[in-house]
C-alpha cells in the first residue's frame, strides 16, 4: 500500500468498502440489527407465556418465533458481531495495514443483509416462516416443512459462504501479516481464539452446507438421505447436524473467551495468568467439540457403547473450560481492580458463564440427561452460555473498544446502569428456567400447565428488563458517538496493553502502513 | 516483499478452499461412514438390508429365544398390514419362516417399503434375515393382497441377557417416489 | 463418594444453597406443586437412583460454586486499585497449574462411575412383563398392547381433553386442574410389573415423557426405542411430548395410571370385549351429533374447529370440493390418506362407526348440507 487516500463518500465508502475498519463497523451494525430482531421475537416468546394459555399468537406462528429467533441471535447476531470485531481488531493487533484479502472481505459482509432478507422474507409466504426449531430435524424440516423451507436452505447456504470467507481472511491475515517480532506466542489471546474459531468454522461450516443439500435434495429431488422410506434414517440428520452444531457452539464462545482475556487484565492492571495454558486449553476445547456430538442426542436410542463414549468425551472439556475460568480468577488475583463497565460485564461473564458450564457437567451425565433432555433446564442452560457468553462479553468489549472506534468515551454511570439493569434482567429470565425444566417442562412450548405459572411470569418480567437493558445499550452507543466526550488518548485504559493502544483515537483509516516492530 | 507476502496469502487461502471442499465432502462421506456404524453397533435397531449368507450355522437347541412381530403403518399409509404371527420361538441358529399379510384397500396400483427395525436395539447384528420382503418393494394392485415372507435365524452369539427379540416393520407409501424416479 | 438418600436428604439447607447453586436444592419435589423448584424421584426404583445421581453432581457443582465464587468475591473485594495496592507481577505456575487441570479430572472419574452403572439399567429392558408399542402422531399417541403368548392385542388413541375454549386466544372458561395434562383415554399398567415401551412415530419426531416414570424416549419414524419402567405405587401420573412436532406439539399429552394387577387384568378384559366397532345403522342428527366431537377431537388440529383450515398449510372442508362433492372420493381420503401431505390414512387409527359420524359431520356443517348420512358399514365395505 503506497497510495494514501481517505474513505471514499456517500453510500459506495460502504457498498465497495474494502477497509477492515469499515468493513467491521458495518458488521457490528448489521449484527446490532439482527440482536433486535432477533430480540424482538424473544419479547414475542415471552410474552406469549407470561401466564397460561394462548394470549397472542397461534401456536403455528409461536413455532416460527422460536425458530426464527434461534437462526437469527446464532447466525445473524452473534456470529457477524464477533467477525466485526475480528475486522477492526486482529488488524490492529498484530499490527497489520489490513485485513489479507479486502475484496473478499467486502464480498463476505454483503452477502449476509441478502441471506437475512431472504430468510426473513419466508414470514410473508404461505405456510409462513420455517417453524421446525432452529435444529431444523428431519422430517419436520424436510417433507413436513412449509414450503419456504428452501429460502431457509438457501440462505443458510449464503450464510455458511459468508462465515467461510471471513474465517479464511482471517486465518490468512494472522499467518502472514503479523508486524515484524509478534511471534505466534506472543499473539493477543483474542487473534488466538479468533483463528482457532476460524479454523473450527472451516470444518464445520461446510458440514452444515452439507446437510441443507441433503435436505434440499430430500424434498425436490426424490433421495432420501433422511426418510427410512429410503433405506434413509432422520437420527442420521441429528449426527449430521450436531458434528456441526456442536463446534458451532464453541464457534460463538471462543472469540467471547478472547475478549474476556483481553479486558481482565487491563483492569487488573496485571498480565494475563497462564497465557500458554490459555491457549493450550482453547485448542483442546476446539478439538473436543468435534468428538462429543452426540450429547444432544442421548434419548435417539444409541448403542449403550456409543452413550457411554459421548459421555466420557462431553465431562472432559469441563477440564480445559475449567482451567480458563481459573486462569481468569488468577489474572484478578493480586492485581489492583478497577470496575469501569467492560470490567463488570467480564466479570458477569466470568461468574453466570461458570454456572452455565456446571449445569453443562450435570447434562453431560448421559442417565440424568435423560430427565433433563428437552427440558427448560436446557433453555436455562445454553441461555447461561450463550447470552451470557456471547453477549456479555460483545458489550463489554463494545465499552472496551467504542473509544478507540470513536475517539468518544462513554458515560460511565449510563454503562454501569446499562450493566446492572441486563445482569438482573438476564438472572431474572433464566434462572427460574432451571425450576420449571427440572420440574417437567418442555422447551418449544407455547402454553403449559398451572403448576409452571409463577416461574413462567417471573421469566417474562425478567425478559422484558433484559429487552430493555439493550435499548439503554444502544442509547449509550448512539449518545457516546454523537455527544461522548472526546478522547484522543492513544491509550484508553491505564492498564491496557497491546499495538490497538498505540495508534491514535479515533483510530485513522489506514494503520500500520508501516510495520511497528515487537520487541 | 509485498510480492512475496502476496504469494504466501494465495497459498494460505488455496489450502484454506481446499479444507473448505474437503469438509463438505465429508459431510457427505458422514452418510456411509453412519450406516457402517450402524451395521457394527445396531443404532436404533437398523438392520442391514441384504441377504445373510447363510453357511454351517449351528443349531443351539439348549436355548429359547422368543422372537415378536410387529406391523405398523406410517401416516399416509392405507395398507392393512400385520403379521400372521405374532410371535415364534425359536433355538439360536435354527432358521425359521414366517409372513406377513398386506392387503392394499385402495382403487390404485401401489409400491410399499417395509422398514425393519429390532429391539432391544444391542440384539440387531444379531438377528440375521436369509430372505425379507423388506429386501425389496412391495408392489400392490388395487384391492390385492399378499403373504409376504420372511426367512430368519437367530445367531448362537446373542447375548445371555436377551430373551425376546422384537421384530417391527413400518409400511411406507413409496408410490409418488417410484412414479417419479421412473 | 457416593451419598444415600437419606445423607443427603439431612444435609439440604435451603435458603443458603438456593442463593449459591446452580439449582435450588430446598428440593420441594411435589410435582403438583407451582414452585416445584428440583427433579422429582418419581415413583421407579430407576428413578430413583436417577434422582440420587443428580443430587450428587448438584451438590459437587454447589461446592465448586462455593470455592470458585468464594475466592473471586475475595479478589473482588480485597485486590483493589482503591484500596491502595500495587498489583503483583505473576503470571504463570506450573504447579497451580497442573493442580487445577487434575483435581477437576479426578472429580469427573467419581462422578462418572456412578452414571456409567446407572446408564447399564436405564439400558436394560428385559424381562419385560407388559409391552406396548407407543405410536406418536401429529398430535397425538396410539398406544397397542401386546400380547406375549400370541393372543390377541388392542390399541386405541390418546388425544388432549382439555377443551379449547380453556387454551385458545381469546378463551374465557377457567382452566381445570390438570390443564393441557389431561387426556380422553389414559394408558393403564400395572404396579410393580415390568412395563416395557416400544417407541415409535407415524410421522415427525416426537419423544415419549413421563417424568414419574423416568422414562423419556424419542419416537423415530421407521425406527423402534425400548425404555422401561417399573412403577412402585398406584397412582395418575403426566407428561409430555419432549420433541417439537410441529403445530400442536404442546398439545400432546401424556397420562398414565398405574393400577393394580387385579384392576389391570379386569381393564384389559373389558378393551378386548369393547374394541370391536358398533357396525348399526344410524340417523343423520345422530351422526353429525356424535361426529362433531370426534371431529373436534381428531381432526380440528389441522382443518380447525369451524372448518377453515389453516390457509397455505392446511386445507379448508368448508365448502370444499371433498366434503361436497362425492362421497367415496371423501371416505377414501380420510380412509386412505392422501400421500404426500400431512393427511394420514385413518382407516388404520379410528374405527369405522367413529370414522362414519366424522365424515358425516364434516359434510353436513358449516354450511356443507349435502344431507349424506355416511353408515359404519360404508366404510368398513368401502375398505373390501
Amino acid at each position: 500500500m503506497s497510495e494514501h487516500h481517505g474513505p471514499a463518500t456517500g453510500i459506495q465508502r460502504w457498498l465497495y468498502a474494502t477497509n477492515h475498519k469499515d468493513i467491521g463497523t458495518m458488521y457490528l451494525w448489521f449484527s446490532f440489527a439482527m440482536f433486535f430482531l432477533g430480540g424482538s421475537f424473544a419479547m414475542v416468546i415471552r410474552a406469549e407465556l407470561f401466564q397460561p394459555g394462548l394470549q397472542l399468537v397461534e401456536p403455528a406462528f409461536f413455532n416460527q418465533m422460536t425458530t426464527m429467533h434461534g437462526l437469527i441471535m446464532v447466525f445473524g447476531a452473534v456470529m457477524p458481531a464477533f467477525v466485526g470485531l475480528a475486522n477492526w481488531m486482529v488488524p490492529l493487533m498484530i499490527g497489520a495495514p489490513d485485513m489479507a484479502l479486502p475484496r473478499m472481505n467486502n464480498l463476505s459482509f454483503w452477502i449476509l443483509p441478502f441471506a437475512f432478507a431472504m430468510l426473513v422474507s419466508t414470514f410473508f409466504m404461505e405456510g409462513g416462516a420455517p417453524a421446525f426449531g432452529w435444529t431444523f430435524y428431519a422430517p419436520l424440516s424436510t417433507t413436513y416443512a412449509p414450503p419456504s423451507v428452501t429460502f431457509f436452505i438457501f440462505a443458510v447456504h449464503l450464510l455458511g459462504a459468508s462465515s467461510i470467507m471471513g474465517s479464511i481472511n482471517i486465518i490468512v491475515t494472522v499467518m502472514n501479516l503479523r508486524a515484524p517480532g509478534m511471534t505466534y506466542m506472543k499473539l493477543p489471546l483474542f487473534v488466538w481464539t479468533w483463528v482457532i474459531t476460524a479454523f473450527l468454522l472451516i470444518a464445520a461450516m461446510p458440514v452444515l452446507a452439507g446437510a441443507v443439500t441433503m435436505m434440499l435434495t430430500d424434498i425436490h429431488f426424490g433421495t432420501s438421505f433422511f426418510s427410512a422410506a429410503g433405506g434413509g434414517d432422520p437420527v442420521m440428520f441429528q449426527h449430521i447436524f450436531w458434528f456441526f452444531g456442536h463446534p458451532e457452539v464453541y464457534i460463538i464462545i471462543l472469540p467471547a473467551f478472547g475478549v474476556v482475556s483481553e479486558i481482565i487484565p487491563t483492569f487488573s492492571r496485571k498480565r494475563l495468568f497462564g497465557y500458554s495454558s490459555m491457549v493450550y486449553a482453547t485448542a483442546s476445547i476446539a478439538f473436543l467439540s468435534f468428538i462429543v456430538w452426540a450429547h444432544h442426542m442421548y434419548t435417539t436410542g444409541m448403542p449403550l457403547a456409543g452413550e457411554l463414549f459421548f459421555m466420557y468425551a462431553t465431562m472432559l472439556i469441563a477440564v480445559p473450560t475449567g482451567v480458563k475460568v481459573f486462569n481468569w480468577i488468577a489474572t484478578m488475583f493480586g492485581g489492583a481492580l478497577t470496575f469501569e463497565t467492560p470490567m463488570l460485564f467480564c466479570i458477569a461473564f466470568v461468574f453466570l458463564f461458570t454456572l452455565g458450564g456446571l449445569t453443562g457437567v450435570m447434562l453431560s451425565l448421559a442417565p440424568v440427561d435423560f430427565a433433563y433432555h428437552d427440558s427448560y433446564f436446557v433453555v436455562a442452560h445454553f441461555h447461561y452460555t450463550m447470552v451470557a457468553g456471547a453477549i456479555f462479553s460483545m458489550s463489554a468489549a463494545v465499552y472496551y473498544w467504542l473509544p478507540k472506534w470513536s475517539g468518544k468515551m462513554y458515560n460511565e454511570t449510563m454503562g454501569k446502569v446499562h450493566f446492572w439493569v441486563a445482569f438482573i434482567g438476564f438472572n431474572l429470565t433464566f434462572f427460574p428456567q432451571h425450576f420449571v425444566g427440572l420440574a417437567g417442562m418442555p422447551r418449544r412450548i407455547p402454553d403449559y400447565a398451572l403448576q409452571f405459572a409463577d416461574f413462567n411470569m417471573m421469566s417474562s418480567i425478567g425478559a422484558f428488563i433484559y429487552g430493555f437493558a439493550q435499548l439503554l445499550f444502544l442509547y449509550n452507543v448512539v449518545q457516546t458517538i454523537r455527544k461522548g466526550k472526546v478522547n484522543t488518548d492513544e491509550k484508553t485504559w491505564e492498564g491496557a496493553e497491546g499495538l490497538e493502544w498505540t495508534v491514535p483515537s479515533p483510530a485513522p483509516f489506514h494503520t500500520f502502513s508501516t510495520p511497528p516492530t515487537v520487541k | 516483499m509485498t510480492n512475496i507476502v502476496d504469494t504466501k496469502k494465495k497459498r494460505t487461502t488455496v489450502i484454506l478452499l481446499v479444507m473448505v471442499a474437503a469438509m463438505f465432502g465429508f459431510g457427505f462421506a458422514l452418510v456411509p461412514l453412519y450406516d457402517l456404524l450402524c451395521e457394527l453397533t445396531g443404532i436404533n435397531g437398523k438392520v442391514v438390508l441384504v441377504p445373510y449368507d447363510a453357511k454351517n450355522v449351528e443349531v443351539d437347541e439348549q436355548r429359547i429365544v422368543s422372537v415378536q412381530f410387529l406391523a405398523l403403518n406410517n401416516s399416509g399409509m392405507p395398507w392393512k398390514f400385520k403379521p400372521n404371527h405374532n410371535s415364534i420361538k425359536v433355538n439360536p441358529g435354527a432358521s425359521t419362516s414366517t409372513s406377513f399379510f398386506a392387503h392394499n384397500p385402495t382403487q390404485n396400483l401401489m409400491v410399499g417399503q417395509a422398514v425393519p427395525s429390532i429391539s432391544p436395539s444391542g440384539a440387531a447384528k444379531y438377528f440375521h434375515k436369509i430372505e425379507c420382503f423388506c429386501f425389496n418393494q412391495q408392489e400392490l394392485k388395487g384391492g390385492a393382497q399378499a403373504d409376504l415372507g420372511l426367512q430368519f435365524f437367530v445367531d448362537k452369539d446373542l447375548p445371555k441377557n436377551i430373551h425376546t427379540i422384537t421384530l417391527t416393520y413400518t409400511l411406507f407409501d413409496v408410490t409418488q417416489k417410484v412414479a417419479s424416479s421412473n | 463418594m457416593y451419598l444415600s438418600t437419606n445423607q443427603l436428604k439431612k444435609r439440604r439447607f435451603p435458603a443458603a444453597a438456593l442463593a449459591l447453586s446452580t439449582l435450588s436444592t430446598g428440593a420441594i419435589a411435589d410435582p403438583s406443586s407451582r414452585w416445584q423448584t428440583n427433579l422429582s424421584p418419581g415413583v421407579t426404583e430407576l428413578g430413583q437412583e436417577v434422582f440420587d445421581l443428580h443430587m450428587l453432581v448438584v451438590w459437587i457443582c454447589v461446592a465448586i460454586s462455593v470455592a470458585v465464587f468464594g475466592v473471586l468475591l475475595y479478589v473482588l473485594i480485597n485486590h483493589t486499585k482503591a484500596s491502595g495496592r500495587t498489583p503483583a507481577t505473576f503470571h504463570e505456575s506450573t504447579v497451580v497449574e497442573l493442580m487445577w487441570t487434575i483435581v477437576p479430572a479426578l472429580i469427573l472419574i467419581a462422578i462418572a462411575v456412578p452414571a456409567t452403572n446407572t446408564l447399564i439399567k436405564l439400558y436394560d429392558s428385559s424381562d419385560s412383563d407388559v409391552d406396548i408399542l407407543v405410536t406418536g402422531y401429529q398430535w397425538k399417541w396410539k398406544y397397542e398392547y401386546l400380547s406375549k403368548d400370541g393372543g390377541e392385542t388392542f390399541s386405541f388413541l390418546s388425544i388432549l381433553s382439555t377443551p379449547a375454549d380453556q387454551f385458545e386466544i381469546g378463551a374465557t372458561a377457567e382452566k381445570g386442574e390438570n390443564y393441557l395434562l389431561e387426556v380422553d383415554e389414559p394408558l393403564v399398567i400395572p404396579v410393580n410389573k415390568k412395563v416395557r415401551f416400544l417407541v415409535t412415530s407415524a410421522d415427525v419426531l416426537h419423544a415419549w415423557w413421563v417424568p414419574a416414570l423416568s422414562v423419556k424416549r424419542d419416537a423415530v419414524p421407521g425406527y423402534i426405542n425400548d425404555a422401561w419402567t417399573i412403577p412402585q405405587k398406584e397412582g395418575i401420573y403426566r407428561g409430555q411430548c419432549a420433541e417439537l412436532c410441529g403445530k400442536d406439539h404442546g398439545f400432546m399429552p401424556i397420562v398414565v395410571k398405574v393400577v393394580s394387577e387385579k384392576e389391570y387384568e379386569e381393564w384389559v378384559a373389558s378393551k378386548l370385549s369393547s374394541s370391536k366397532a358398533d357396525l348399526t345403522e344410524k340417523s343423520l342428527d345422530e351422526l353429525v351429533a356424535s361426529g362433531e366431537a370426534l371431529y373436534n377431537k381428531n381432526c380440528s388440529g389441522c382443518h380447525a374447529v369451524n372448518g377453515t383450515g389453516i390457509p397455505g398449510v392446511f386445507p379448508a372442508l368448508k365448502g370444499s370440493s371433498i366434503a361436497l362433492g362425492d362421497v367415496n372420493a371423501h371416505i377414501d381420503v380420510v380412509v386412505n390418506g392422501a400421500p404426500g401431505t400431512a393427511m394420514s390414512a385413518y382407516g388404520a387409527q379410528i374405527k369405522p362407526d367413529e370414522l362414519a359420524a366424522i365424515i358425516t359431520y364434516e359434510r353436513n356443517a358449516w354450511g356443507n348440507n349435502t344431507g349424506d348420512a355416511v353408515q359404519a358399514s360404508d366404510i368398513v365395505n368401502f375398505n373390501q
